[in-house]
Protein backbone atom coordinates (compact mmCIF):
# COMPACT_ATOMS: atom_id res chain seq x y z
CA UNK A 1 0.00 0.00 0.00
CA UNK A 2 1.79 3.25 1.11
CA UNK A 3 0.00 6.57 1.52
CA UNK A 4 1.49 9.97 -0.17
CA UNK A 5 0.69 13.60 0.87
CA UNK A 6 1.94 16.92 -0.29
CA UNK A 7 0.70 20.41 -0.08
CA UNK A 8 1.55 23.03 -1.92
CA UNK A 9 0.95 26.92 -0.83
CA UNK A 10 -0.21 29.63 -3.16
CA UNK A 11 -0.70 32.08 -0.53
CA UNK A 12 2.30 32.85 1.22
CA UNK A 13 0.55 33.98 4.13
CA UNK A 14 0.33 30.35 5.09
CA UNK A 15 3.59 29.45 4.82
CA UNK A 16 4.00 29.69 8.81
CA UNK A 17 1.47 27.56 9.22
CA UNK A 18 1.85 24.44 6.82
CA UNK A 19 3.43 21.84 9.55
CA UNK A 20 -0.05 22.38 10.91
CA UNK A 21 -1.56 22.15 8.11
CA UNK A 22 -0.15 19.27 7.11
CA UNK A 23 0.78 16.93 10.29
CA UNK A 24 -3.03 15.74 10.00
CA UNK A 25 -2.68 14.83 6.43
CA UNK A 26 0.12 12.66 7.28
CA UNK A 27 -1.49 11.08 10.25
CA UNK A 28 -4.48 10.50 8.50
CA UNK A 29 -2.77 8.10 6.02
CA UNK A 30 -1.63 5.57 8.56
CA UNK A 31 -4.12 2.78 7.97
CA UNK A 32 -1.92 2.36 4.72
CA UNK A 33 1.68 2.92 5.72
CA UNK A 34 2.01 2.11 9.71
CA UNK A 35 5.75 1.13 8.97
CA UNK A 36 7.62 4.07 8.53
CA UNK A 37 7.07 7.69 7.69
CA UNK A 38 9.31 10.65 6.54
CA UNK A 39 8.58 14.32 4.81
CA UNK A 40 10.83 16.91 2.91
CA UNK A 41 9.91 20.57 4.07
CA UNK A 42 10.84 23.37 1.47
CA UNK A 43 11.38 26.64 2.68
CA UNK A 44 14.11 28.69 4.90
CA UNK A 45 16.30 28.89 1.49
CA UNK A 46 19.89 29.39 1.88
CA UNK A 47 21.99 32.10 -0.29
CA UNK A 48 22.67 30.86 -3.48
CA UNK A 49 26.18 30.78 -1.99
CA UNK A 50 25.63 28.64 0.48
CA UNK A 51 23.96 24.78 0.93
CA UNK A 52 22.14 23.41 3.49
CA UNK A 53 22.40 19.49 4.15
CA UNK A 54 19.57 17.65 6.82
CA UNK A 55 22.42 15.25 8.37
CA UNK A 56 21.52 11.95 10.83
CA UNK A 57 23.30 10.74 13.45
CA UNK A 58 21.68 7.77 15.47
CA UNK A 59 22.47 8.84 18.72
CA UNK A 60 20.16 11.80 19.65
CA UNK A 61 23.08 13.15 21.86
CA UNK A 62 25.61 13.18 19.31
CA UNK A 63 27.94 16.30 19.63
CA UNK A 64 26.79 18.21 16.17
CA UNK A 65 28.46 21.53 17.44
CA UNK A 66 32.16 19.45 17.30
CA UNK A 67 31.16 18.18 13.67
CA UNK A 68 30.42 21.98 12.89
CA UNK A 69 33.88 23.19 14.26
CA UNK A 70 35.38 20.37 12.19
CA UNK A 71 33.75 21.57 9.14
CA UNK A 72 34.30 25.35 9.41
CA UNK A 73 37.82 24.54 10.21
CA UNK A 74 38.72 22.41 7.05
CA UNK A 75 36.65 24.49 4.82
CA UNK A 76 37.44 27.54 6.34
CA UNK A 77 34.12 28.69 5.99
CA UNK A 78 31.31 29.88 8.16
CA UNK A 79 28.69 27.01 9.47
CA UNK A 80 25.36 27.29 10.89
CA UNK A 81 23.26 24.70 11.97
CA UNK A 82 20.19 23.62 14.47
CA UNK A 83 19.17 20.19 16.00
CA UNK A 84 16.20 18.66 15.66
CA UNK A 85 16.35 15.19 18.03
CA UNK A 86 18.30 13.08 16.21
CA UNK A 87 18.84 15.18 12.59
CA UNK A 88 20.67 17.99 12.08
CA UNK A 89 20.52 20.90 9.53
CA UNK A 90 23.55 22.31 8.70
CA UNK A 91 23.99 25.52 6.76
CA UNK A 92 27.41 25.72 5.01
CA UNK A 93 28.77 28.89 2.90
CA UNK A 94 30.30 25.98 -0.13
CA UNK A 95 29.17 23.72 -2.49
CA UNK A 96 27.01 20.61 -1.77
CA UNK A 97 30.55 18.24 -3.46
CA UNK A 98 32.91 19.58 -1.00
CA UNK A 99 31.16 19.59 2.01
CA UNK A 100 29.71 15.85 1.61
CA UNK A 101 33.34 14.58 0.46
CA UNK A 102 34.16 15.91 4.16
CA UNK A 103 31.29 15.14 6.08
CA UNK A 104 31.68 11.50 4.81
CA UNK A 105 35.13 10.94 5.00
CA UNK A 106 35.35 12.40 8.70
CA UNK A 107 32.24 11.16 10.36
CA UNK A 108 31.20 8.07 8.19
CA UNK A 109 28.33 7.39 10.84
CA UNK A 110 26.57 10.49 9.99
CA UNK A 111 23.94 9.90 7.36
CA UNK A 112 22.67 12.41 4.87
CA UNK A 113 19.37 12.38 4.52
CA UNK A 114 19.34 15.66 2.22
CA UNK A 115 21.29 18.13 0.40
CA UNK A 116 20.31 21.54 -1.52
CA UNK A 117 19.21 25.44 -0.52
CA UNK A 118 15.95 24.56 0.45
CA UNK A 119 15.18 20.73 1.35
CA UNK A 120 15.32 19.21 4.52
CA UNK A 121 14.08 15.67 4.94
CA UNK A 122 13.26 13.69 7.93
CA UNK A 123 12.26 10.37 8.36
CA UNK A 124 12.05 7.03 10.63
CA UNK A 125 10.54 3.98 11.60
CA UNK A 126 6.91 4.26 13.27
CA UNK A 127 3.89 5.16 13.39
CA UNK A 128 3.70 8.99 11.21
CA UNK A 129 1.54 10.59 14.24
CA UNK A 130 5.03 9.38 16.58
CA UNK A 131 7.31 10.55 13.73
CA UNK A 132 5.44 13.80 13.30
CA UNK A 133 5.92 14.40 17.12
CA UNK A 134 9.63 13.79 17.67
CA UNK A 135 10.18 16.53 14.70
CA UNK A 136 7.31 18.69 16.06
CA UNK A 137 6.45 18.68 12.79
CA UNK A 138 3.53 20.45 13.86
CA UNK A 139 5.23 23.92 14.21
CA UNK A 140 7.56 23.48 10.77
CA UNK A 141 7.39 26.50 8.06
CA UNK A 142 7.56 26.51 4.57
CA UNK A 143 6.31 26.73 1.03
CA UNK A 144 5.73 23.56 0.30
CA UNK A 145 6.07 19.61 1.18
CA UNK A 146 5.78 16.47 0.87
CA UNK A 147 5.57 13.04 2.87
CA UNK A 148 5.05 9.01 2.57
CA UNK A 149 3.70 6.41 4.85
CA UNK A 150 5.08 3.68 4.01
CA UNK A 151 3.69 -0.13 3.92
CA UNK A 152 6.92 -1.94 2.98
CA UNK A 153 6.97 -4.51 -0.06
CA UNK A 154 10.22 -4.45 -1.80
CA UNK A 155 12.68 -3.94 0.94
CA UNK A 156 13.24 -4.26 4.33
CA UNK A 157 11.78 -1.91 7.31
CA UNK A 158 14.63 0.82 8.40
CA UNK A 159 15.00 3.97 8.32
CA UNK A 160 17.21 4.13 5.02
CA UNK A 161 13.92 2.61 3.09
CA UNK A 162 11.71 4.89 4.43
CA UNK A 163 10.84 7.94 2.42
CA UNK A 164 11.55 10.85 0.94
CA UNK A 165 14.43 9.57 -0.86
CA UNK A 166 16.58 12.32 -2.40
CA UNK A 167 19.52 11.96 -5.06
CA UNK A 168 20.01 14.92 -6.01
CA UNK A 169 19.96 18.78 -4.70
CA UNK A 170 16.33 19.99 -3.50
CA UNK A 171 14.97 16.78 -5.23
CA UNK A 172 12.87 14.54 -3.84
CA UNK A 173 10.73 11.79 -4.52
CA UNK A 174 7.73 9.54 -2.48
CA UNK A 175 5.89 6.09 -4.29
CA UNK A 176 3.31 4.61 -3.78
CA UNK A 177 3.54 1.64 -5.52
CA UNK A 178 6.25 -0.98 -6.88
CA UNK A 179 8.72 -1.11 -9.68
CA UNK A 180 9.81 -4.74 -11.50
CA UNK A 181 12.44 -3.46 -13.20
CA UNK A 182 13.95 -1.81 -10.38
CA UNK A 183 17.51 -4.22 -10.28
CA UNK A 184 18.68 -3.66 -13.43
CA UNK A 185 17.54 0.40 -13.97
CA UNK A 186 19.77 0.55 -10.76
CA UNK A 187 22.88 -1.15 -12.66
CA UNK A 188 22.21 1.01 -15.49
CA UNK A 189 22.00 4.29 -13.27
CA UNK A 190 25.53 3.01 -11.15
CA UNK A 191 27.24 2.77 -14.74
CA UNK A 192 26.33 6.18 -14.80
CA UNK A 193 27.63 7.36 -11.96
CA UNK A 194 24.19 7.18 -9.79
CA UNK A 195 25.22 6.74 -5.96
CA UNK A 196 22.81 4.28 -4.31
CA UNK A 197 22.36 3.88 -0.41
CA UNK A 198 19.90 0.85 -0.60
CA UNK A 199 18.31 -2.04 -2.56
CA UNK A 200 14.33 -0.16 -2.14
CA UNK A 201 13.26 0.41 -5.15
CA UNK A 202 12.07 3.87 -5.22
CA UNK A 203 15.36 5.01 -4.70
CA UNK A 204 15.63 3.99 -8.20
CA UNK A 205 13.46 6.32 -9.39
CA UNK A 206 14.86 9.03 -7.59
CA UNK A 207 17.72 8.27 -8.99
CA UNK A 208 16.44 8.20 -12.67
CA UNK A 209 15.18 11.73 -12.41
CA UNK A 210 18.57 12.43 -10.70
CA UNK A 211 20.21 11.38 -13.85
CA UNK A 212 17.96 12.56 -16.65
CA UNK A 213 18.01 16.03 -14.81
CA UNK A 214 21.87 15.98 -14.93
CA UNK A 215 21.52 15.39 -18.95
CA UNK A 216 19.55 18.77 -19.53
CA UNK A 217 16.03 17.22 -19.07
CA UNK A 218 13.66 19.13 -17.40
CA UNK A 219 11.47 17.74 -14.49
CA UNK A 220 8.66 17.56 -17.35
CA UNK A 221 11.19 15.97 -19.62
CA UNK A 222 12.44 14.04 -16.76
CA UNK A 223 9.16 12.25 -16.19
CA UNK A 224 8.33 11.81 -19.63
CA UNK A 225 11.20 10.06 -19.93
CA UNK A 226 10.36 8.05 -16.63
CA UNK A 227 6.56 7.05 -18.16
CA UNK A 228 8.82 5.60 -20.75
CA UNK A 229 11.43 3.53 -18.60
CA UNK A 230 9.65 2.64 -15.33
CA UNK A 231 7.59 -0.64 -15.72
CA UNK A 232 5.92 -1.08 -12.29
CA UNK A 233 2.63 0.20 -10.63
CA UNK A 234 3.42 3.83 -9.23
CA UNK A 235 1.88 7.22 -8.42
CA UNK A 236 4.79 9.27 -7.91
CA UNK A 237 5.18 12.68 -6.27
CA UNK A 238 8.17 14.76 -7.14
CA UNK A 239 9.42 17.66 -4.62
CA UNK A 240 11.38 20.04 -6.00
CA UNK A 241 12.89 23.69 -4.75
CA UNK A 242 9.98 25.68 -7.10
CA UNK A 243 7.36 23.16 -5.88
CA UNK A 244 6.18 19.99 -6.79
CA UNK A 245 5.11 17.30 -9.38
CA UNK A 246 2.58 14.20 -9.73
CA UNK A 247 2.46 11.42 -11.73
CA UNK A 248 0.65 8.16 -12.08
CA UNK A 249 1.50 4.91 -14.22
CA UNK A 250 -0.77 4.56 -17.60
CA UNK A 251 -2.79 1.94 -15.84
CA UNK A 252 -3.00 3.87 -12.74
CA UNK A 253 -3.50 1.38 -10.14
CA UNK A 254 -2.39 3.63 -7.14
CA UNK A 255 -4.75 6.33 -6.54
CA UNK A 256 -4.62 9.74 -6.36
CA UNK A 257 -6.59 12.48 -5.42
CA UNK A 258 -5.60 16.76 -5.91
CA UNK A 259 -7.39 19.27 -4.29
CA UNK A 260 -7.01 23.03 -5.83
CA UNK A 261 -8.16 26.57 -3.84
CA UNK A 262 -6.76 30.19 -3.96
CA UNK A 263 -4.86 29.22 -1.10
CA UNK A 264 -3.31 25.68 -2.01
CA UNK A 265 -2.60 22.44 -4.07
CA UNK A 266 -2.85 19.25 -2.42
CA UNK A 267 -2.21 15.71 -2.83
CA UNK A 268 -2.86 12.55 -1.43
CA UNK A 269 -3.65 9.01 -2.01
CA UNK A 270 -7.27 9.23 -0.25
CA UNK A 271 -9.19 12.03 0.06
CA UNK A 272 -9.79 11.14 3.95
CA UNK A 273 -6.00 13.03 4.00
CA UNK A 274 -7.33 16.32 2.55
CA UNK A 275 -10.47 16.63 4.94
CA UNK A 276 -9.06 18.62 7.38
CA UNK A 277 -7.36 21.54 5.03
CA UNK A 278 -9.03 25.31 5.06
CA UNK A 279 -11.97 25.49 2.37
CA UNK A 280 -11.39 22.10 1.26
CA UNK A 281 -15.89 22.08 0.93
CA UNK A 282 -15.13 24.04 -2.09
CA UNK A 283 -12.13 23.15 -2.81
CA UNK A 284 -11.71 21.62 -6.54
CA UNK A 285 -11.11 18.19 -5.70
CA UNK A 286 -10.24 15.54 -8.91
CA UNK A 287 -8.17 12.40 -9.79
CA UNK A 288 -5.25 12.76 -11.77
CA UNK A 289 -5.34 11.68 -14.74
CA UNK A 290 -2.90 8.15 -15.94
CA UNK A 291 0.18 8.92 -17.43
CA UNK A 292 -0.35 12.67 -17.06
CA UNK A 293 1.96 14.65 -15.30
CA UNK A 294 1.56 17.69 -13.39
CA UNK A 295 3.35 20.73 -12.26
CA UNK A 296 2.91 23.30 -9.43
CA UNK A 297 6.24 25.62 -9.43
CA UNK A 298 6.47 29.11 -8.69
CA UNK A 299 8.36 29.09 -12.49
CA UNK A 300 5.47 27.63 -13.86
CA UNK A 301 2.26 29.04 -11.85
CA UNK A 302 -0.17 27.77 -14.66
CA UNK A 303 -0.29 23.97 -12.82
CA UNK A 304 -2.57 22.06 -15.12
CA UNK A 305 -0.86 19.19 -17.06
CA UNK A 306 2.50 20.14 -18.08
CA UNK B 1 -35.79 11.32 9.02
CA UNK B 2 -33.14 10.32 10.84
CA UNK B 3 -29.56 12.11 11.08
CA UNK B 4 -25.80 10.43 11.72
CA UNK B 5 -23.32 12.35 11.64
CA UNK B 6 -20.01 10.23 11.28
CA UNK B 7 -17.70 12.88 13.13
CA UNK B 8 -19.71 11.98 16.39
CA UNK B 9 -19.59 8.33 15.99
CA UNK B 10 -18.55 5.94 13.37
CA UNK B 11 -19.12 4.38 10.37
CA UNK B 12 -19.76 0.88 12.11
CA UNK B 13 -22.98 2.54 13.62
CA UNK B 14 -23.93 3.69 10.60
CA UNK B 15 -23.77 0.63 8.75
CA UNK B 16 -25.22 -1.18 11.90
CA UNK B 17 -28.23 1.52 12.23
CA UNK B 18 -28.37 0.60 8.40
CA UNK B 19 -28.57 -3.35 8.85
CA UNK B 20 -31.14 -2.90 11.55
CA UNK B 21 -33.71 -1.84 9.21
CA UNK B 22 -33.31 -5.19 7.28
CA UNK B 23 -34.88 -7.16 10.52
CA UNK B 24 -37.66 -4.06 11.48
CA UNK B 25 -37.51 -1.09 9.07
CA UNK B 26 -38.87 1.20 11.40
CA UNK B 27 -37.12 4.76 9.54
CA UNK B 28 -37.24 5.31 5.58
CA UNK B 29 -34.85 8.21 5.33
CA UNK B 30 -31.11 8.71 6.46
CA UNK B 31 -29.18 11.77 5.97
CA UNK B 32 -25.35 10.81 6.51
CA UNK B 33 -23.02 13.89 7.24
CA UNK B 34 -19.27 14.90 8.02
CA UNK B 35 -18.43 11.38 5.49
CA UNK B 36 -14.99 13.25 5.26
CA UNK B 37 -13.88 10.63 3.06
CA UNK B 38 -14.56 7.55 4.95
CA UNK B 39 -14.66 4.11 3.94
CA UNK B 40 -17.53 1.39 3.77
CA UNK B 41 -20.23 3.82 4.18
CA UNK B 42 -23.33 2.94 3.74
CA UNK B 43 -22.33 -0.80 2.63
CA UNK B 44 -24.07 -4.09 2.81
CA UNK B 45 -27.81 -2.43 3.10
CA UNK B 46 -30.71 -5.02 2.63
CA UNK B 47 -33.73 -2.95 3.54
CA UNK B 48 -36.36 -0.06 1.13
CA UNK B 49 -34.84 2.97 2.86
CA UNK B 50 -33.11 6.01 1.57
CA UNK B 51 -29.65 7.26 2.69
CA UNK B 52 -28.42 10.60 1.22
CA UNK B 53 -24.61 11.44 2.19
CA UNK B 54 -23.80 14.78 2.45
CA UNK B 55 -20.15 15.23 1.20
CA UNK B 56 -16.96 12.90 -0.24
CA UNK B 57 -17.30 8.89 0.95
CA UNK B 58 -14.42 6.76 0.20
CA UNK B 59 -13.41 3.45 -0.75
CA UNK B 60 -16.43 0.78 -1.61
CA UNK B 61 -19.52 2.98 -0.53
CA UNK B 62 -23.13 1.56 -1.02
CA UNK B 63 -21.19 -1.54 -1.57
CA UNK B 64 -23.38 -4.61 -1.86
CA UNK B 65 -26.48 -2.97 -2.15
CA UNK B 66 -29.61 -4.24 -1.99
CA UNK B 67 -32.88 -2.46 -2.21
CA UNK B 68 -31.50 0.87 -0.82
CA UNK B 69 -31.50 3.92 -2.76
CA UNK B 70 -28.00 5.70 -1.77
CA UNK B 71 -27.00 9.38 -3.15
CA UNK B 72 -23.79 10.71 -2.41
CA UNK B 73 -24.10 14.28 -2.69
CA UNK B 74 -20.30 14.58 -3.39
CA UNK B 75 -17.60 12.27 -4.87
CA UNK B 76 -17.11 8.75 -4.33
CA UNK B 77 -13.67 6.61 -3.84
CA UNK B 78 -12.27 3.27 -5.72
CA UNK B 79 -15.37 0.78 -6.15
CA UNK B 80 -18.50 2.56 -5.74
CA UNK B 81 -21.64 0.22 -5.12
CA UNK B 82 -19.31 -2.70 -5.94
CA UNK B 83 -21.50 -6.23 -6.20
CA UNK B 84 -25.15 -4.39 -6.27
CA UNK B 85 -27.65 -6.96 -5.98
CA UNK B 86 -30.46 -4.47 -6.35
CA UNK B 87 -32.03 -0.92 -5.61
CA UNK B 88 -29.94 2.37 -6.73
CA UNK B 89 -27.28 4.76 -6.02
CA UNK B 90 -26.73 8.15 -7.39
CA UNK B 91 -23.26 10.21 -7.10
CA UNK B 92 -23.77 13.60 -7.98
CA UNK B 93 -19.88 14.20 -8.39
CA UNK B 94 -17.27 11.85 -9.92
CA UNK B 95 -16.46 8.58 -8.93
CA UNK B 96 -13.31 6.77 -8.97
CA UNK B 97 -11.87 3.59 -10.25
CA UNK B 98 -13.97 0.42 -10.88
CA UNK B 99 -17.62 1.95 -10.20
CA UNK B 100 -20.15 -0.70 -10.16
CA UNK B 101 -17.84 -3.71 -10.16
CA UNK B 102 -19.41 -7.13 -10.21
CA UNK B 103 -22.37 -5.46 -9.59
CA UNK B 104 -25.48 -7.99 -10.46
CA UNK B 105 -28.44 -5.71 -10.34
CA UNK B 106 -30.11 -2.01 -9.83
CA UNK B 107 -29.62 1.13 -11.51
CA UNK B 108 -25.96 3.14 -10.78
CA UNK B 109 -26.10 7.06 -12.02
CA UNK B 110 -22.59 9.14 -11.66
CA UNK B 111 -23.81 12.49 -12.64
CA UNK B 112 -19.84 13.55 -13.26
CA UNK B 113 -17.09 11.21 -14.76
CA UNK B 114 -15.83 7.81 -13.26
CA UNK B 115 -12.66 6.89 -13.21
CA UNK B 116 -11.13 3.62 -14.91
CA UNK B 117 -12.87 0.20 -15.12
CA UNK B 118 -15.97 2.00 -14.89
CA UNK B 119 -18.38 -1.21 -14.66
CA UNK B 120 -15.60 -4.13 -14.55
CA UNK B 121 -17.01 -7.79 -14.59
CA UNK B 122 -20.52 -6.22 -14.54
CA UNK B 123 -22.77 -8.90 -14.06
CA UNK B 124 -26.27 -7.63 -14.69
CA UNK B 125 -26.50 -4.14 -12.91
CA UNK B 126 -27.31 -1.04 -15.55
CA UNK B 127 -24.65 1.88 -14.86
CA UNK B 128 -25.47 5.23 -16.10
CA UNK B 129 -22.30 7.68 -16.46
CA UNK B 130 -23.11 11.79 -17.08
CA UNK B 131 -19.58 12.47 -18.10
CA UNK B 132 -16.70 10.34 -19.09
CA UNK B 133 -15.34 6.97 -18.33
CA UNK B 134 -11.57 6.05 -17.42
CA UNK B 135 -9.85 3.10 -18.99
CA UNK B 136 -10.94 -0.45 -19.30
CA UNK B 137 -14.48 0.52 -18.59
CA UNK B 138 -16.69 -2.82 -18.60
CA UNK B 139 -13.28 -5.17 -18.66
CA UNK B 140 -14.80 -8.49 -19.16
CA UNK B 141 -17.96 -7.34 -18.10
CA UNK B 142 -20.61 -10.43 -18.80
CA UNK B 143 -24.28 -8.86 -18.63
CA UNK B 144 -26.00 -5.31 -17.66
CA UNK B 145 -25.56 -2.39 -19.31
CA UNK B 146 -23.00 0.52 -19.45
CA UNK B 147 -24.39 3.94 -20.64
CA UNK B 148 -21.94 6.89 -20.89
CA UNK B 149 -22.82 10.54 -21.96
CA UNK B 150 -19.06 11.64 -22.32
CA UNK B 151 -16.36 9.87 -23.85
CA UNK B 152 -14.61 6.55 -22.97
CA UNK B 153 -11.07 5.88 -22.44
CA UNK B 154 -9.00 3.05 -23.52
CA UNK B 155 -9.33 -0.48 -24.48
CA UNK B 156 -13.56 0.16 -23.45
CA UNK B 157 -14.95 -3.39 -23.19
CA UNK B 158 -11.71 -5.44 -23.01
CA UNK B 159 -12.55 -9.18 -23.49
CA UNK B 160 -16.09 -8.68 -23.11
CA UNK B 161 -19.07 -11.14 -22.64
CA UNK B 162 -22.46 -9.85 -23.27
CA UNK B 163 -22.69 -6.57 -21.41
CA UNK B 164 -24.22 -3.39 -23.66
CA UNK B 165 -22.08 -0.38 -23.91
CA UNK B 166 -23.89 2.62 -25.44
CA UNK B 167 -21.28 6.12 -25.81
CA UNK B 168 -22.42 9.57 -27.22
CA UNK B 169 -19.14 10.73 -27.38
CA UNK B 170 -15.63 9.30 -28.11
CA UNK B 171 -14.04 5.92 -27.58
CA UNK B 172 -10.23 6.61 -27.29
CA UNK B 173 -9.91 2.81 -28.10
CA UNK B 174 -11.75 -0.72 -28.01
CA UNK B 175 -10.38 -3.68 -26.28
CA UNK B 176 -9.71 -6.83 -27.22
CA UNK B 177 -13.11 -8.59 -28.83
CA UNK B 178 -15.21 -5.27 -28.30
CA UNK B 179 -16.77 -4.20 -31.43
CA UNK B 180 -19.02 -1.13 -32.37
CA UNK B 181 -22.83 -2.44 -33.25
CA UNK B 182 -25.89 -1.47 -35.29
CA UNK B 183 -28.28 0.18 -32.93
CA UNK B 184 -31.04 -1.39 -33.83
CA UNK B 185 -35.11 -0.21 -32.38
CA UNK B 186 -34.85 -2.34 -29.61
CA UNK B 187 -31.57 -0.64 -28.34
CA UNK B 188 -32.87 2.43 -28.74
CA UNK B 189 -35.81 1.80 -26.86
CA UNK B 190 -33.35 0.36 -23.75
CA UNK B 191 -31.42 3.34 -23.98
CA UNK B 192 -34.06 5.56 -23.80
CA UNK B 193 -35.77 4.00 -20.47
CA UNK B 194 -32.09 3.96 -19.58
CA UNK B 195 -31.80 7.88 -19.93
CA UNK B 196 -35.14 8.43 -18.50
CA UNK B 197 -34.73 6.83 -15.38
CA UNK B 198 -30.94 8.22 -14.57
CA UNK B 199 -32.99 11.67 -15.22
CA UNK B 200 -30.22 12.17 -18.52
CA UNK B 201 -32.22 14.02 -21.21
CA UNK B 202 -29.18 13.06 -23.89
CA UNK B 203 -30.67 12.31 -27.32
CA UNK B 204 -30.49 8.51 -27.33
CA UNK B 205 -29.88 8.99 -31.32
CA UNK B 206 -26.30 10.31 -30.62
CA UNK B 207 -24.79 7.54 -29.06
CA UNK B 208 -23.32 4.15 -30.87
CA UNK B 209 -23.56 1.17 -29.37
CA UNK B 210 -20.73 -1.37 -28.50
CA UNK B 211 -20.57 -4.85 -27.61
CA UNK B 212 -18.90 -8.43 -27.80
CA UNK B 213 -17.94 -9.76 -31.20
CA UNK B 214 -17.91 -12.88 -29.48
CA UNK B 215 -15.01 -14.19 -30.79
CA UNK B 216 -12.65 -14.80 -27.84
CA UNK B 217 -14.81 -15.84 -25.34
CA UNK B 218 -15.97 -18.87 -26.81
CA UNK B 219 -12.73 -21.79 -26.78
CA UNK B 220 -11.38 -21.74 -30.31
CA UNK B 221 -8.30 -24.22 -30.80
CA UNK B 222 -6.39 -20.52 -32.44
CA UNK B 223 -6.80 -18.91 -29.10
CA UNK B 224 -5.12 -21.41 -27.11
CA UNK B 225 -1.34 -21.18 -26.90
Amino acid sequence: MCGIVGLYLKNPALESRIGELFAPMLVAMTDRGPDSAGFAIYGDEVSDEAIKLTLRHPDVNYDWAALASRVETDLGTGVQFFQNNNVAVFKIHSDVDSATALISEQTPEVLQLSAGRSIEILKEVGLPENIAQTFDLQGMKGSHIIGHTRMATESAVTMEGSHPFSTGEDLCLVHNGSFSNHNRMREELRRRGIHFETENDTEVAAGYLTWRLREGDSLNQALENGLKDFDGFYTLTIGTRDGFAVVRDPIACKPAVLAETDDYVAMASEYQALTTLPGIENARVWEPEPATIYVWERSQPTGQPA
Amino acid sequence: MKTIDIAAGSVRELNQALHDQAEHCSEREFVVTNPKGAHNIACGLDASVAVDIHGHAGYFCAGMNKSASVTVHGNAGPGLAENMMSGSVRVKGDASAAAGATAHGGLLVIDGNAGSRCGISLKGADIVVGGNVGHMSCFMAQAGTLVVCGDAGEALGDSLYETRIYVKGSVKSLGADCVEKEMREEHLTELTELLNRAGFDDNPADFKRYGSARELYNFKIDNAY
